[in-house]
């Protein structure tokens, strides 16, 4: 693991680690907050994390891309509406309807981003209490044979922070039918619904399980000492389970 | 927009330099702007005319009470004053900056600073408290740091008082609104509910930034020819007089509202001016950058160019403006959120705009440095501001305002709890005991915080070690070696109305404990003094007093005072809020993986309580709750909390401890609980023998509110160790208890067990209750 400077930007030189060779990308919008926790997340699982500007016309060579949480352009407008018309942003969606499936995962403030750009289905509202919520959140890992997840148990509960006030997944009937009968709900909260999300949805997939989206935030939870209880270490899991996929072809 | 801009000009502008020598009996508004006849009087002295209105109105907000500390000046030289060299040592910046700056070693460095935004706070809670944030937090960048955490001591009127609704949920809501928009952890904080805020709430905040040593930035302006622009939000009406008006003067129920005069934050701008600034600096593109706060851009100038070298000489036309009606004098007391101003050499005007292009902020240049000594604001080229900038930012009046220990303060003091009216059919069995400690972890001081501190993010940037409810707030700096710092803001109202002098200490003293209890090694201390009136002797002699304790407090713990930030008029009426004088520490870890949490975890292990207990009721949670204030606030002992204090770091540092938690408010029966409470682990404690001891009786060992005390749980393996340590240093220490992981109660043996759930139902129902 290289040294993260607080000031300035991460390094994004190759870390010499075995899975240094990994190149995952992270996406600052303004107002982007979670950008440096996600790519320390990314350091932490060993593979080589890439700065990526909202600005930018091309990807870089990456091989995964993170929309990181936050509140890009402020979420005056609503949450991701704006972010979604960033110049990379159409390239990341190119690339991941395209053949090679770049894993893309949406946290928070970038799930609301993916579904605005359309490559999740629902949207975001505010919580149904009206109050921004930080806590620990146990959720079910409903489905782990997307790119994000293969490194959990079917059906295994993590512990990993929520954190937002736009929170509350919805979409109409028909989608979440269809969402349940395909398997593309991904995570489920457990011990109370934190926000009145539609039939308990924290965290949904693509049909073809290469983006996923969710409102929790497993980057917060990878370290020893920072995560729930300062000890949870659930979210190691999605960093894992992406090298699985972009090294064993998963 | 042309034809508003040349109407303005016409309307305001003939006010020139030229036109004020020439018209010397031209009648000013002075004293709406908050001047007092001596001190317009002043102002005519120091120029030898009388002032444009731009300069009246620069002269009124630098010389308002909240910006030139007119009342306090002459008392808060003692805290640069009763100075060691030895204090010094770690001290890069102190007092007068922005903010003070702390070496923590390896090449890096800590800035941190406290103050209030109280007034705005009643008027508009919300954008109140959120720009108390903002304020703060551009503070800390303009020292160069990056800001890394957030705390807000906050205190509000009655719980059940329907106005303390109004202000807890838009105060709240404005800080995780304005806090969580910025990725600025929440670390800690206080509460407090007592009807003496309830027309004067108190709402501070501060920010803590992290550096190296050679990003430190200072506000000043040197260098002939460099250039002044202005970078951020745009200028618009909001908070104009805010400074002079609002928090200078008492509210008064026959005045017209002053809701416009409370500013409005916009988080995202913030935010985006933060990464802005550290590119800024990271390149090294400004010499010089000061933050817009109170008093805008007249306190951005002034201070600028008195600090450099020279001089400076703006256009105020080029300003980019959100309402093009506003004048020139608007303009300069505008307080808009969201504004930088900075000094920036010739040849890197290119480099520092293409950042700003980068972040898509705003800027435009002003003017540059000059010469001449003389701070010159033209409108269209006319000089309507020409003066000594040394005279507006620090040659304001200073007075020595009398003061007098109330009469009433013998009275006060000697009207002790213990035999009181309120005191009656004190609790003794093990029902009434039970009943209390009920009574007391659910009461609105005691109670759980969760309903606030779940609205702030603790977690983002993901260096958070520790945060509410444990004693203090850590954050990693060097993901490397685990560098860190503590943070703990404290203050008791009612100690300090009972005795200013040691009441100030106390807050320190609690607060230094929070930062030990932690592991940390103290280092730094910024106040926050809240008080009413100075110009009531009464009130005066309070801050007088609270002044000199602090001082001489800070003076025998050996931690500098870097910075911090007086409130005064929090008065309503003739009423003033009992003296707050709210104390920061910080504190410093080699390793925060050392860092000690509050809560009990491993089953078996011991329990020990640290210090004496006397009989110390006076001034406590469980006489408020009585009804009851009067009688001596607790003994100040500062040689026994220096000496806690390296136990517990001591002990933090050789593993010898797993948990630690100080007694304060709410004494032994609240930190019992709370241990109990934080990872819902229970325990076995008997408190028959260390009451008799100390030859209390067990209600009072439970309640009392004596200082320089603490728990800690102690692995087996470790006690004899610990034991030995406390022995060696001569410190009282007693094994009360074991950790019962399995048990599911808090029992106190002999006397009553208590579940945790029904200890968590009380402790956690009560902010729910009232704020829904």
């Amino acid at each position: 693991m290289t040294e993260t400077p607080l000031i300035g930007s991460y390094p994004s030189g190759p870390a010499g680690a075995p899975l240094a060779g990994a190149c995952i990308g992270v996406v600052t919008f303004p107002g982007t907050l979670d950008d440096r926790d996600a790519a320390r997340a990314v350091r932490v699982s060993g593979a080589t994390a890439v700065e990526l500007w909202h600005a930018d016309t091309e990807l870089a060579d990456v091989d995964a891309v993170i929309i990181p949480g936050g509140f890009s352009y402020g979420d005056y407008l609503r949450a991701g509406a704006i972010s979604r018309f960033a110049p990379l942003m159409g390239k990341i969606v190119d690339a991941a309807n395209s053949d090679a499936k770049l894993p893309v995962l949406g946290i928070c403030n970038g799930f609301q981003i993916l579904t605005e750009a359309h490559l999740l289905p629902g949207s975001m509202i505010k919580n149904d209490h009206l109050k921004f919520l930080c806590r620990d959140q146990v959720l079910r890992v409903e489905n782990n044979t997307t790119a994000w997840t293969n490194a959990y148990a079917a059906g295994q509960d993590i512990t990993v922070p929520l954190k937002n006030q736009d929170g509350q997944y919805i979409a109409d009937e028909k989608t979440l039918d269809a969402l349940e009968a395909e398997g593309l709900v991904t995570f489920r909260y457990m011990g109370g619904n934190p926000n009145g999300s539609r039939r308990d949805i924290a965290g949904i997939s693509n049909a073809a399980g290469n983006v996923v989206g969710l409102m929790p935030h497993p980057e917060h939870a990878v370290e020893t000492g920072y995560g729930p209880g300062h000890t949870g270490t659930d979210g190691l899991g999605f960093f894992a389970s992406v090298l699985n996929t972009l090294l064993g072809g998963k | 927009m042309a034809e508003i801009s040349t109407e303005s000009a016409q309307k305001f502008n003939i006010d020139t330099v030229e036109n004020a020598a020439a018209t010397p009996d031209v009648e000013l508004p002075w004293a709406e702007l908050g001047l007092k006849q001596n001190e317009y009087d002043d102002v005519v002295k120091v120029l030898g005319r009388r002032p444009t209105g731009a300069e009246l109105a620069m002269y009124s907000v630098m010389w308002s009470e909240h910006c030139s500390y007119k009342s306090s000046k002459n008392h808060l030289r003692q805290f640069g004053e009763k100075v060691t060299e030895e204090m010094k040592k770690d001290m890069l910046v102190g007092i007068g900056e922005n903010a003070g700056v702390t070496n923590l070693g390896d090449g890096w460095a800590v800035t941190f600073k406290i103050e209030s935004h109280n007034s705005p706070s009643f008027v508009e809670p919300y954008q109140g408290a959120a720009t108390g944030i903002g304020g703060i937090v551009r503070d800390i960048i303009s020292m160069g740091a990056r800001p890394v955490a957030v705390m807000d001591p906050l205190r509000f009127g009655a719980i059940d008082h329907p106005d303390t609704a109004r202000v807890m949920h838009g105060a709240v809501a404005g800080i995780g609104g304005y806090g969580n928009s910025l990725g600025l952890p929440n670390i800690g904080g206080e509460m407090v509910f007592d009807p003496i805020y309830q027309g004067n709430p108190l709402v501070n905040a501060l920010a803590v930034g992290v550096m190296r040593h050679e990003d430190i930035r200072l506000a000043n302006a040197s260098g002939l020819g460099n250039k002044v622009v202005l970078f951020g939000a745009r200028t618009g009406g909001d908070g104009i007089g805010g400074a002079s008006v609002l928090a200078s003067e008492s509210f008064d129920s026959t005045k017209p509202s002053k809701r416009p005069a409370v500013q409005v934050g916009d988080p995202f701008a913030e935010k985006v001016l933060i990464e802005c600034c550290l590119e800024l600096f990271k390149g090294s593109l400004v010499e010089g950058i000061q933050d817009l706060g109170a008093a805008g851009i007249s306190c951005a100038t002034s201070e600028l160019a008195s600090n450099g070298d020279g001089g400076m000489e703006v256009e105020l036309t080029s300003v980019l403006l959100r309402d093009p009606t506003l004048t020139p004098g608007e303009i300069l007391m505008s307080e808009s959120q969201e504004r930088m101003m900075a000094v920036v050499s010739p040849e890197n005007v290119a480099a520092f705009e293409a950042v700003m292009d980068k972040w898509a902020v705003e800027y435009s240049w002003l003017g540059e440095v000059t010469g001449t000594g003389r701070l010159i604001i033209k409108w269209e080229g006319e000089v309507i501001v020409d003066v000594d900038p040394r005279t507006v930012a620090h040659d304001g009046p200073v007075y020595d305002r009398p003061y007098a220990r109330p009469e009433w303060q013998d009275a006060l003091q000697a009207d002790t709890f213990t035999g009181s009216v309120q005191d009656a059919g004190r609790p003794a069995t093990p029902e009434e005991l039970k009943a209390a400690v009920l009574e007391l972890i659910a009461s609105p001081n005691m109670c759980s915080k969760d309903w606030i501190t779940n609205q702030y993010d603790r977690y983002v940037g993901g260096n958070t070690a520790m945060a509410f409810p444990d004693d203090a707030g850590v954050i990693r700096v060097d993901e490397e070696t685990g560098l860190g710092v503590a943070l703990a803001t404290d203050a008791n109202g009612r100690y300090t109305f009972l005795d200013p002098y040691h009441g100030a200490q106390l807050a320190l003293a609690e607060a230094y404990r929070n930062v030990a209890t932690s592991g940390a090694i103290p280092m730094a201390v910024s106040d926050c003094l809240n008080f009413g009136s100075p110009e009531d002797p009464n009130v005066m002699w309070q801050l007088a007093e609270a002044i000199r304790g602090l001082s001489d407090a800070c003076m025998e713990l050996g931690i500098p005072v870097t910075g911090g930030n007086v409130s005064l008029y929090n008065q309503t009426g003739t009423t003033p809020i009992h003296p707050t004088p709210v104390v920061a520490v910080l504190g410093k870890f080699d390793d925060v993986a050392r860092r000690t949490p509050s809560g009990w975890a491993e089953d078996g292990q011991a329990i020990y309580l640290l210090g004496n207990t006397a009989a110390e009721l006076d001034g406590s949670e469980w006489a408020n709750l009585r009804g009851h204030l009067g009688g001596a606030a607790p003994k100040v002992d500062l040689k026994r909390e220096r000496e806690l204090g390296e136990i517990l770091i001591n002990a933090s540092r050789d593993g010898m401890i797993d948990s630690a938690h100080d007694l304060s408010e709410g004494g032994l029966a609240a930190a019992l609980v709370e241990s109990s409470l934080r990872n819902n682990t229970g325990a076995r404690v008997a408190l028959d023998e260390v009451a008799a001891r100390d030859g209390v009786d067990i209600f009072t060992l439970l309640f009392s509110e004596t200082q320089g005390r603490a728990i800690v749980s102690v692995p087996r393996s470790e006690e004899v160790r610990f034991n030995d340590m406390c022995t060696a240093r001569h410190f009282p220490v007693s094994r009360i208890g074991v950790v019962d992981a399995a048990g599911g109660a808090l029992d106190l043996q002999g006397l009553f067990s208590a579940p945790l759930d029904e200890l968590r139902e009380a402790h956690e129902g009560t902010l729910a209750k009232y704020f829904g």
